[in-house]
């Protein structure tokens, strides 16, 4: 016991910062490095260990690599705090940019450009620059990252900035390709002009680019694309366009010959077409960032006839972590409402596994509502059966909505899809019950003129029901439908007359709502019971309740004072409504680029580049051109 | 892009936080609680939560959340397969990623993503180079080191990551060559109450550890390389030569490492090895329902199950469940409400069924769904969709190597719906 009381107090007295100083200053480097490990185990655990600054940059310019790499991790976290201190580094950082080994200059250039002191701006300047022409490639991946940090501390130097991304994008390195196309869509995305010459050489480095750089490339490449080349749909709707590898090389004369048959013909530009077939293979990668971002390019870039090809990818990216999944399938949703053929063979990945998490399950729900069509109703219907049994009771009434947009979408199924909803009104669950009403409210609206029988019905459900949405939804049906349950309607108005004190906010709106129609077509038999409801809600806590009530009142009872509305009143209450359209709620989220942060959000976030339209007329595509000296040389 | 990492387990305490660029506060992490709190499982915290100023990005993964901080837009694929990249370093580096493994080795951990990333950006995430940057501990090495005070840190830029094989490390060398190869296919599967298929499929990949001396170029090929409908490769593969071959050529990283994924055409009819006999039923007014399960083989292709786990999320209305197996142990966990079955071995003379009643809480009425039941299994020696290997070539150096190919079928995500 004594032992380890001893043992642990030496523990903690050996964290405490004066001993860690005394270990720093100490001539051993075990001693060094071991304050340093426990510096950084601080560190890591969020406790401030900025008192140490002055031991520890001391130790910048130690021998063991490993000390000096841990003084490096402590640096990049303080050295903004402690700008003074940080800047007796420096020099040492200076020195270590001319060393010999490439690893040493590399780190010296991540360290240096990492700890955000202002003063040392030109400093950083030059180094970038000089790196950026080293002999090691490494090095100039480490420069186009130094760029950003350069940038973020000082915008002023964008323009001297702007020269080394210009430099650094003619690097023939896939190494460099990525980090200076992520330092360019930061520093200056909208200067394309520097991207045209480099445009086929980065089409075709692609491939062999590491997967995170593949990413970055490939979302600046589609930005690019939709700015210099036409749109390859215009043609689609009405001629499919037939494409094969050779048509692009076919002489002039044949060319012309073929304008002449057909009106106007598209002809994709041949480096719309590299594109394409270059980002294609990459469809095949482990990385789901990358197949996501290929899928994307496609989707806004290839001939409606053969973005197709992404679909099988992006299923098979399904497997993946529930992560993966979810952003999968966040995109597919917004897919399959345009183009639901590019998922349809694929309907049965969609089906749900009891064990999914609940967002996974009804995303998957959300694409199978999509692909719904006459031919496969049946089939997901009888699916969504299950669905509707599930214990996931949020899932179930998710199903439930989605029953009822399958049900307006598909008219076929409209009258399977009421009955099957009207049985499930006699479910135990509150909650199924409840999403039913909605539901049933909405698709009745659609069709009112032959469902008496279902208003009745659940007219009888008001005595048991509790959620305040479904007695809402309720009492609106049989007040807009109240001619035809000229018996009921009256009583139903005096049961919940007698219950108004104690109903929900919603329910009690309807309720004056529903007295209001009645008093305007059976005033004999509700006159009272309304203006009972009326006074009602003229002393309820809720001034919602009370400016309601005031003006249906004065809307409805006639008096001297009200104006020429009162007239009117009937045809204000018992207007046809436009039935509610049930849509989903990924419909417009193409107008954002799909596999964006903004797309999963549906709002923009900071730093969203908005993807252009086509343009009218294609630019100039000599600007791509490179000399041919130069391209002969990259291909060997 | 990726400005801070926040390490939090399942007791919602942070206990490791890293940043590239300036140092975010970790109350950021506030956000992430409150969606935790509102999702009753750790599954359902949505993976992309934004807040005012950022947007945190998580992973889920041995019981802890890697929250990534993210202040502008990014692919959040980009930042989630990351995080992923992580957790799979950790794993190779210390044979499990767990809290108190990374607690243990949190200034290698520390080192590891200084290298991981760069400003945010990825910059090395490839094992084989990381291991040559930083050495992963191991007790000899750290015993030596405490001796020496040589280091983890290397001091020369892998070779790798300048060469056109930026996976693989040099110098590599091995007494004994050898290249194994697992063909390991998962059947998922929904099957209905009456026993028919609702939708099958086979998923599968190719794992390998090849410890090999020096830089072998291989080559694998298939007798039925037609059955492969979609596949994904590790960066190694040639793309070229397989579209046009139809053969996997590559030179491998060193170690162990995931050669190719793939998903068998949706047209050939996916073989369902086992079936499941069940009568579950509850009845209204009585507080004890029936159970019974039997477990039987169907199309194995003359091969023995093994490994069958039986699990089942009861309703929440079963209180517990007496039960008899023929074969295997079961629980039933009362507050969870799950039933697992470790049942082994299939014997096709004596099938294995578990049986008995179910006390049911009085007074609920029975429950709309009965549960669906989620199977286990493996089947040795056999790729269920018939895939074979034809033959395994090395090229490039001159010993000859020990191969080695294992094929096994392995149930994924499998469900009985009852």
């Amino acid at each position: 016991m004594n032992h380890w009381f001893k043992l642990n107090s030496a523990v903690a007295s050996r964290l405490q910062p004066a001993n860690l100083k005394q270990m720093l200053e100490s001539s051993k480097d075990s001693a060094k490095l071991d304050a340093m490990k426990r510096i950084v185990g601080m560190i890591a655990k969020g406790k401030n260990a900025s008192e140490l600054f002055p031991a520890v940059v001391k130790n910048v310019a130690s021998k063991n690599i490993e000390i000096k790499k841990l003084v490096y991790v402590y640096l990049m976290r303080y050295a903004e705090e402690q700008q003074d201190l940080a800047l007796l580094s420096i020099s040492t950082f200076q020195r270590a940019l001319k060393d010999p080994n490439q690893l040493i200059r590399a780190s010296a250039l991540r360290v240096l450009s990492s700890i955000r002191v202002p003063i040392i701006v030109p400093i950083m300047m030059l180094a970038i620059k000089e790196a950026s022409s080293d002999l090691s490639p490494y090095v100039r991946k480490n420069a186009a990252h130094a760029i950003q940090k350069l940038y973020s501390l000082d915008p002023e130097q964008k323009e001297m900035l702007i020269e080394v991304i210009e430099k650094l994008l003619k690097d023939r390195s896939t190494l460099v390709a990525g980090s200076v196309v992520m330092a360019f869509e930061e520093v200056c995305p909208d200067r394309i002009d520097l991207i045209h010459k480099n445009y086929r050489k980065l089409c075709n480095l692609l491939v062999d680019v590491e997967e995170w750089g593949q990413v970055v490339i490939i979302h600046m490449l589609t930005r690019y694309a939709r700015t210099q080349f036409v749109s390859p749909w215009k043609t689609d709707d009405d001629v499919v366009e037939e494409y094969n590898e050779n048509n692009f090389y076919e002489s002039d004369g044949e060319q012309k010959e073929k304008d002449r048959n057909v009106k106007k013909t598209y002809t994709m530009d041949p480096d719309h077409r590299l594109l394409l077939r270059n980002t294609k293979p990459l469809l095949q990668s482990r990385n789901a960032a990358v197949v996501m971002a290929v899928a994307q390019l496609y989707w806004h870039l290839a001939p409606k006839s053969e973005a197709g090809i992404v679909s099988k990818s992006l299923v098979r990216l399904l497997r993946s972590n529930r992560e993966v999944q979810y952003i999968v399938l966040q995109n597919i949703a917004t897919m399959s409402i345009q183009r639901k053929g590019m998922f349809e063979p694929y309907l049965k990945s969609f089906y749900v596994r009891s064990t999914d998490p609940t967002m996974i399950k009804t995303l998957k729900l959300e694409i199978l509502t999509n692909l719904a069509n006459e031919a496969n109703i049946s089939t997901l219907l009888r699916e969504f059966q299950t669905y509707v049994k599930s214990q996931d009771k949020q899932f179930a009434a998710a199903t439930i909505q989605a029953i009822g947009r399958c049900a307006t979408n598909i008219t076929e199924v409209t009258d399977t899809c009421l009955n099957g909803l009207v049985c499930l009104l006699s479910n135990r669950d509150e909650t199924v019950v409840a999403e039913s009403v909605v539901v049933i409210k909405k698709l009745l609206q659609t069709q009112p003129a032959h469902h008496g029988e279902i208003i009745k019905h659940m007219a009888k459900l008001l005595d048991n029901i509790t959620v305040p949405v479904a007695r809402a939804s309720i009492l609106w049906l049989i007040g807009e439908y109240c001619e035809r349950v000229p018996k009921i309607a009256p009583d139903v108005l005096r049961k919940t007359a007698k219950s108004f004190t104690n109903e929900d906010d919603l329910v009690k709106l309807q309720i004056l709502n529903l007295g209001a129609k009645l008093y305007l077509t059976n005033s004999k038999q509700t006159k009272l019971l309304t203006q009972y409801v009326l006074n009602l809600g003229k002393y309820d806590q809720s001034y919602d309740i009370r400016d309601r009530t005031r003006f249906i009142r004065q809307l409805i009872v006639p008096n001297e004072k009200s104006g020429a509305l009162s007239k009117y009143a009937k045809k204000i209450f018992l207007a046809q409504k436009p039935a509610p359209l049930l849509e989903s709620p990924f419909k417009d989220r193409d107008h954002f680029q799909l596999g964006t942060l903004s797309h999963t959000l549906n709002s923009r976030a900071t730093g969203y580049l908005e993807l252009s339209d086509w343009p009218d007329v294609a630019p100039d595509p000599a600007v791509r051109n490179v000399e041919v000296a130069e391209s002969v040389c990259w291909h060997h | 892009m990726i400005h801070s990492l926040f390490l939090i387990n399942a007791s919602g305490d942070i206990f490791l936080e890293k940043h590239w660029k300036s140092a975010v506060s970790r109350s950021v992490c506030d956000y992430f609680f409150e969606a935790q709190e509102r999702a009753s499982e750790a599954e359902n915290v949505p993976p992309v939560i934004p807040t005012p100023h950022h947007c945190l990005l998580s992973v889920y993964r041995h019981k802890i959340f890697f929250v990534a901080v993210i202040q502008s837009e990014v692919p959040p694929l980009f930042v989630i397969e990351f995080l992923h990249r992580v957790v799979d370093t950790f794993q190779d580096y210390f044979g499990v990623c767990s809290e108190v493994m990374i607690k243990d080795n949190v200034v290698v951990v520390y080192e590891v993503l200084e290298e991981m990333l760069d400003n945010g950006f990825p910059l090395a995430t490839e094992s084989n180079i990381l291991k040559e940057l930083i050495k992963p501990p191991t007790i000899l090495r750290t015993v030596v080191n405490t001796i020496t005070g040589s280091t983890n840190v290397g001091d020369q830029l892998p070779t790798g990551q300048l060469s056109v094989v930026p996976w693989r490390r040099t110098g590599v060398k091995y007494t004994n060559n050898e290249a194994y190869f697992d063909v390991i296919e998962e059947i998922d599967a929904i099957i209905d109450k009456s026993g028919s298929t609702i939708t099958a499929e086979i998923q599968g990949v190719i794992d390998a550890c090849v410890k090999l001396t020096g830089m072998p170029d291989l080559t694998l090929s298939f007798m039925n390389p037609r059955l492969l409908d979609d596949v994904s490769f590790h960066p190694c593969v040639r793309f070229k030569r397989w579209e046009s071959e139809r053969i996997l050529s590559f030179i491998p990283p060193d170690g162990n490492f995931r050669l190719l994924s793939y998903h068998v055409s949706a047209q050939n009819l996916v073989a369902i090895p086992v079936y499941v006999k069940h009568n579950i039923s509850f009845r209204d007014s009585s507080s004890l329902g029936r159970f019974e399960i039997t477990v039987g083989p169907k199309q194995t292709m003359g091969k023995t199950i093994e490994g069958v786990m039986v699990t089942s999320q009861m309703p929440k209305g079963v209180l517990n469940m007496s039960l008899t197996p023929s074969q295997g142990t079961h629980i039933f966990d009362p507050v969870t409400k799950l039933l697992s079955w470790d049942v082994g071995k299939i014997n096709p003379q004596k099938l294995p069924s578990l049986k008995g009643s179910m006390n049911l809480q009085a007074g609920t009425s029975k429950p709309d769904e009965n549960p669906t039941i989620n199977l286990q299994f493996k089947i040795q020696q056999l790729a269920i969709s018939g895939l074979k290997v034809n033959r395994l070539d090395m090229y490039g150096e001159k010993y000859k190597p020990f191969k080695g190919i294992k094929y096994m079928t392995k149930a994924g995500k499998f469900q009985v719906r009852t």
